[in-house]
């Protein structure tokens, strides 16, 4: 604490709390312009040939983890809650879609029957149970939305109910994902194991490796991003917003003012869930794999770290955080290899030292700073 | 901040769309060995070796006169990005041909986009087989390589009795359990007689495991451990073997998994006598084999470092590429695919490498012991190379299918009884 | 006369005896012992199968010569010099003394281990111990006769065994005969019911499985009286097997849990006293055991001391670490737990990198030594690995000597108080800037500790903490923040769970329910086992 300067202290960069604001203010306005530039012109650009379609299914995978980071950042900007197993929800999405991709790929696989190549070698004869909903594209759709958001419920219901939060919580969402892996893991569960499902062929008709489809997917990918954050800018502007903004300053007095915040808490946890569920939906036709190496607690620490990047108070921090996090990602690991790491972790402590507000805070700190030290000259 | 963020997004698109001025008097070869993560350890030293044999090559004049350029790539042990490093080789690079990957995942991960963009793969480590590509030449061993000459020995050299496949829980250990277990019942081996035992990646506790082996072993029949543990999990593994007083004269363990990269981070004195099955061993003495190793030496500056089995199929696999090209006079994929099937180079333990229309190699079969200095003493060799079998005959699924690259089959899995290609070839 | 008479028939003996060759004792300079030539080729060959024929025809020399050649073989000590073809054995202090002549070479320069197959050695080993039976030596004839119990060992015939048994003297050697006897028995269901009952005793008295699968093959004999018996006796044998069993896994879950005790103790040092969760704390462990590669390097030839000495190097080393990272990054995050957890975790990724670059990515090969190594064997089936033991009771007196910090000293006084209420601690004079990096440093040098304790069961390498991580947070959680009894009964009572649960499950699912009932477990009872309490505690 600075001592007191007989000026009026300066207002330290509060999280904003925008009370009654458009849901179109002036930083969403840009953020909504952005993106749809940058979707319209690399469509266009793709399907002249000006831009290559290896930039164009990176920049989708790209926006695929910028719609996870923006459902971490909901649960986390919005309510506190840091949850460090977020990428399970991503996964499973990733799954649900992965076996209706999987099941399309049908006689074309290796052993040339109906059933997946990894049941044929594992002696099954038969689709289990748990396949039965995934031949079409729409339920499957549906259940990569909801496969995720039921386990968030399952898991919240009693979490929050106990109230477990703080470090306990994050320290046992770190722990589904793990067990996750682990059960994903198994040869026997009927997910392909450590192979994971891969090879697919066709989605909906389309061959999954034409150039067409993978434009397709960059665009509807863009779109689901402009269309979540539009959804969560729309939430922030109702009451249940500033519902979830008391509720992460101050739980106890909103409970004590009658309000059942296990409620708001659960309800949030699982719009996020299946936000990451519908993001991973999205990232499996374009990266072509999913395995269980994407419960890995290393991945969703790492969505973490681009929402931190990005700035957690706002919505976009989070797509900015993580564009620019998997974009610096991309450049290590093709120029210095062994560097990455320190790369990563030395983000990781310059955020959380330096940076409290990410990136999209930057600008205020500045301000402040500037404002401080002008103060303090006077 | 925002006008900034929009120019750095044009400078990034810039960045990617522009493709990478490839000169005219190079040739690209691409390396995509993971050189951090977990396979790091395994995977770092491939990069290393095709690296020193391009410069190697280099030295010699190049191949068709120019000069080989490596680029060298991580996809960091994550099997989306090996996908992803693959494409940008063979679209922004321009390679002409990628060694690279080490586990199953990351080559299925990658083998969608080498079939789509009909690039060129050699593939370098043993694997379980049921596979065959026609942009991968696989220079690896397949089971029948390994796994069956293996448990020969077992059974005949050594009389044993009773088995336990001891494995890590994914597809290698399972496909290897699955060959051996039918191919022991098949030598009369009765169901009771043979325990198999999965474990999940890095299982460090192994009390239990090996007080069960200790106890199986125990009942006056003679009983060896095969073992398909992958790399982290074999180090408790065998010092707990050690602890509780199994010598390999009382339960040998037959690793397929460990090479004198593994050994050189395990203290050997509990393991000397336990055996490994591999298709070149750095102690077997020829002429090739002691050039390899010194400018390997040379190479790296530490004359401390080991070569192993992984390392001399990327030898042979780099050998053969260069003479199809040779062969073919020309870089373009389809030419040297055709040229390379039945062309010969030599192997690193005084015999020959041939490819075979199923893009696998023949591959001689040692059987080694561990020494207390981290090296194999030979205890039984192949007469000969063995042909590489990419579809086990032991199993129900594919003892059906070849697979054959060359006119009129065409196929990777052409089903003998049904006589035609179950799977189409995408368009080229 | 008497005198003189004495003195010229003890010279006269010794000289004859000086005279007669030493049969059984180990020569000083080579064997008497002839080579032909392809003898010689053979031994010399680098192919281990060139010397299958030669094995096989000494299989039933006589020549105590050949046989002690045949033993050196077996155990490595006979070497080829790879110019000029001939043979030398190795001796205890390294030096080697030429196979048919007087010389002697100080080193192993120019000379190839001449190897050998396992199933060489196990040939060689059948020929001696069939000559050890006969041994003057006790300690050969045990060896012999414990040998002979061993899976795929080729019995003697049940009249050599009897005729065996009647001659020894020895206990030892005597209560194997008798059971190799009994074996040998069970093998012949012809005999008469009297002796194959006799049998049936002998083997339940030895329970062990080899005895157990005996007795089962003669409980489905047509003779009743003897069925039952053996039915019987199996029954018993089975009985104190599965005693046997639960002994084991009560052991095995006793290390595995102390191993986890020893990992969570300083995580809960620090997440309890200062409630920072330390996501470097595996990092530190992997630095403790990296010590231990170290100075085993720095000392080679002597792991042990390297070992010992080891554990206050790796304190000080982790704890002096720690104390850096409590400096730079956490203590200008205090307050802030979950901003404080990215930031270590930042600093684990840089940790792991540091050593991959330093070191090696590989993992690095630390040595057991001597006294870590071998059994004790508590009764027949029952049998306990010494170094398990070891880390139990080091983790016993680390967490001890942590109890005696905390409870009895100024410095554990100090952080009891800042942990319960810290601005009063403060006010009374409490110097918590100093006292924060000291705990700090306490919980990283216990990890340090605990490094140099995993290094002896598992890998040394940069991915040691990621693999202990979660299970140590796990432990710390379960226990209870801030109470090392918690940490304590938290971490017993999972290694044991643990291992209980594997046999049914496999290793595979008893992980995978592990954190799943801990998950619910938390949900039920979010403060863990031993919870603080207080309002202090809430806040």
């Amino acid at each position: 604490m600075h001592s007191a300067k007989h000026v009026t202290a300066p207002v330290k960069p509060e999280l904003t709390l925008e009370v009654s604001s458009p849901i179109f203010n002036r930083s969403t306005c840009y953020v909504v312009e952005l993106l749809a530039l940058l979707t319209i012109g690399s469509t266009i650009g793709a399907l002249c040939g000006l831009i290559s379609i290896y930039a164009v299914t990176l920049m989708g995978k790209y926006l695929c983890y910028a719609l996870a980071a923006l459902s971490l950042d909901l649960i986390w900007g919005r309510l506190g809650i840091l949850s460090l197993g977020h990428c399970a929800y991503f996964a499973l999405g990733g799954y649900m879609l992965g076996m209706y991709l999987t099941l399309q790929i049908g006689t074309q696989g290796v052993y040339g029957s109906n059933l997946p190549d990894f049941m044929i070698f594992l002696n099954w004869d038969h689709l289990p149970w748990y396949w039965q909903g995934s031949h079409y594209l729409l339920p499957s759709l549906v259940l990569s939305l909801l496969v995720p958001a039921a386990l968030a419920f399952i898991f919240g219901f009693t979490t929050f109910r106990s109230r477990v939060g703080g470090v306990y919580l994050s320290i046992i969402t770190q722990a589904l994902t793990y067990a996750l892996m682990l059960m994903f893991f198994l040869n026997e569960l009927g997910f392909g194991g450590n192979n994971g499902l891969t090879d697919f062929k066709t989605l909906a008709g389309m061959d999954i490796t034409a150039d067409g489809t993978r434009i397709f997917l960059f665009a509807l990918t863009a779109i689901c991003l402009l269309l979540a954050f539009l959804l969560l800018r729309a939430l922030n502007c109702t009451r249940l917003g500033r519902l979830l903004t008391a509720v992460r300053d101050s739980e106890s007095r909103v409970r004590f003012i009658g309000y059942r915040t296990e409620h708001v808490k659960l309800a949030i946890f699982t719009l996020a869930a299946a936000l990451a569920g519908l993001a991973g939906a999205l990232y499996v036709p374009q990266v072509g794999i999913i395995n269980p190496g994407e419960f890995s607690p290393l991945n969703s620490i790492e969505l973490v770290i681009c929402v931190a990047l990005g700035g957690r108070d706002r919505l976009y921090g989070a797509i900015i955080g993580s564009l620019v996090l998997n974009l610096v990602k991309t450049i290590f690991t093709a120029w210095w290899p062994e560097g990455w790491l320190y790369v990563l972790g030395a983000l990781f402590v310059i955020i959380t030292l330096f940076l409290p507000h990410g990136l999209a805070g930057l600008p205020q700190q500045l301000k402040w700073h500037r404002s401080n030290t002008i103060k303090e000259a006077a | 901040m925002l006008k900034n963020t929009l120019s750095a997004f044009a400078a990034a698109a810039l960045l990617f769309s522009a493709s990478s001025y490839a000169t005219d008097d190079t040739i690209k070869v691409g390396v995509m060995h993971s050189l951090s993560g977990t396979m790091a350890i395994s995977e770092s030293t491939l990069s290393q070796t095709v690296q020193m044999l391009i410069d190697e090559q280099n030295k010699k004049g190049g191949v068709l006169g120019k000069k080989l350029e490596a680029v060298v790539v991580d996809p960091a042990s994550d099997w989306p990005v090996f996908a992803e490093k693959s494409r940008e080789l063979l679209t922004q690079d321009g390679v002409a041909v990628v060694f690279g990957c080490w586990t199953s995942v990351s080559r299925k991960a990658v083998l969608p986009v080498f079939e789509e963009l009909n690039g060129l793969l050699f593939y370098p480590v043993q694997y379980e087989g049921e596979e065959s590509s026609r942009n991968i030449i696989y220079t690896g061993a397949a089971p029948n390589q390994q796994a069956i000459p293996a448990v020969d020995y077992l059974l005949n050299d050594l009389g044993i009795e009773r088995f336990v496949l001891a494995g890590t829980d994914y597809v290698f250990p399972r496909t290897a359990n699955k060959i051996i277990e039918a191919y022991l019942k098949a030598h009369g081996i009765a169901d009771e007689d043979i325990m198999i035992n999965y474990t999940p990646f890095s299982h460090s506790d192994w009390q239990s495991i090996i007080a069960d082996i200790k106890d199986f072993g125990s009942t006056g029949k003679k009983t060896a451990v095969i073992s398909t543990l992958n790399g982290d999990s074999n180090v408790p593994f065998y010092r707990e073997l050690a602890n509780q007083g199994i010598s390999a004269d009382f339960i040998p363990v037959m690793a397929f998994s460990v090479g004198e990269e593994e050994l050189s981070g395990i203290d050997t004195t509990p393991l000397v006598g336990h055996l490994a099955a591999w298709n070149y061993f750095e102690s077997i003495e020829t002429p090739e084999n002691q050039e390899f190793i010194d400018k390997w030496h040379a190479y790296t500056g530490d004359d401390s470092r080991v070569t192993n089995d992984p390392m001399e199929a990327s030898y042979i696999g780099f050998n053969l590429w260069v003479k199809a090209v040779e062969k073919a006079g020309s870089t373009d994929v389809d030419k040297v695919l055709d040229a390379i099937v039945g062309l010969e180079v030599p192997n690193l333990t005084g015999g020959m490498a041939k490819v075979l229309p199923n893009h696998h190699i023949t591959k001689p079969v040692y059987i080694g012991e561990i020494q207390a200095d981290g090296q194999f003493q030979t205890v039984w060799e192949s007469d000969g190379e063995v042909a590489g079998d990419a579809w086990s005959d032991f199993l129900e699924g594919s003892k059906d299918l070849e697979a054959d690259w060359t006119a009129p089959i065409n196929c990777g899995n052409y089903s003998k009884s049904q006589h035609k290609c179950l799977k189409q070839v995408s368009a080229q | 006369m008497h005198l003189l008479k004495q003195i010229f028939l003890c010279c006269a003996l010794s000289l004859i005896l000086s005279l007669l060759p030493s049969v059984y004792a180990v020569p000083a300079t080579g064997l008497p012992l002839t080579l032909s030539a392809e003898e010689s080729v053979a031994l010399c060959s680098s192919r281990v199968r060139d010397r299958d024929l030669l094995i096989n025809n000494w299989s039933t020399t006589t020549n105590a010569a050949q046989v002690q050649l045949l033993q050196a073989i077996a155990d490595g000590e006979l070497y080829c010099k790879r110019s000029d073809q001939s043979l030398w054995l190795k001796n205890a202090d390294g030096s080697f003394n030429a196979l048919t002549s007087n010389a002697t070479l100080t080193n192993g320069k120019g000379l190839r281990c001449v190897g050998s197959s396992n199933k060489q050695r196990q040939l060689i080993a059948t020929i001696v111990a069939a000559r050890a039976l006969y041994s003057e030596e006790v300690s050969a004839r045990r060896a012999a006769a414990a040998a002979l119990l061993q899976a795929g060992a080729t019995m003697p015939s049940t009249d050599t065994l009897q005729a065996l048994m009647q001659h020894e003297d020895d206990g030892q050697v005597y209560q194997d005969l008798r059971t190799a006897w009994a074996l040998t028995l069970a093998q012949n269901p012809s005999l008469g019911r009297q002796e194959l009952l006799q049998a049936v005793e002998i083997l339940k008295d030895k329970g062990t499985p080899q005895c157990l699968h005996a007795l089962e093959q003669l409980g489905q004999s047509s003779d009743e009286i003897l069925s039952d018996a053996a039915q019987q006796a199996a029954g018993w044998v089975q009985f104190y097997l599965r005693c046997a069993t639960f002994g084991e896994n009560l052991f095995f879950g006793l290390s595995l849990g102390s191993v986890l005790v020893l990992a969570a103790i300083g995580l809960a040092i620090t997440f309890g006293v200062m409630g920072v969760i330390n996501m470097a704390h595996g990092e530190l462990i992997m630095v403790g055991a990296y010590c231990v590669w170290c100075l085993q390097q720095l000392l080679p030839g002597q792991p042990g001391l390297a070992l010992i000495l080891a554990i206050p190097t790796a304190f000080v080393v982790s704890g002096t670490l720690g104390m850096l990272i409590e400096r730079t990054v956490i203590r200008s995050l205090y307050g802030r737990p979950l901003e404080t957890l990215l930031a270590t975790f930042g600093v684990s990724l840089i940790l792991q990198q540091a050593v991959r670059t330093i070191f090696s990515p590989l993992n690095r090969a630390v040595q057991t030594p001597a006294f870590m190594q071998g059994q004790l064997q508590i009764s027949e089936n029952l049998s306990v690995t010494l170094s398990r033991v070891i880390i139990i009771l080091f983790c016993a007196l680390t967490f001890t000597l942590i109890l005696i910090i905390m409870n009895k000293t100024r410095l554990g006084l100090e952080v009891r108080a800042l942990a319960q209420n810290r601005p009063i601690a403060r006010a009374l004079g409490v110097r918590a800037g100093r006292i924060d990096a000291l705990t700090f440093g306490l919980g990283s040098g216990v990890a340090g500790m605990a490094g140099v304790a995993l290094s002896q069961i598992t890998n040394v390498g940069p991915n040691l903490g990621q693999n202990y991580i979660v299970d140590t947070f796990m432990v710390v959680v379960f226990g209870g923040v801030g109470n090392l009894w918690g940490t304590l009964t938290g971490g017993l009572i999972m290694g044991l769970i643990s291992k209980f649960l594997e046999p049914v499950t496999g290793a595979m699912l008893s992980k995978i329910v592990i954190l799943i009932a801990l998950i619910l477990f938390i949900q039920k009872r979010p403060r863990g086992l031993f919870p603080q309490r207080g309002r202090a505690a809430e806040a």
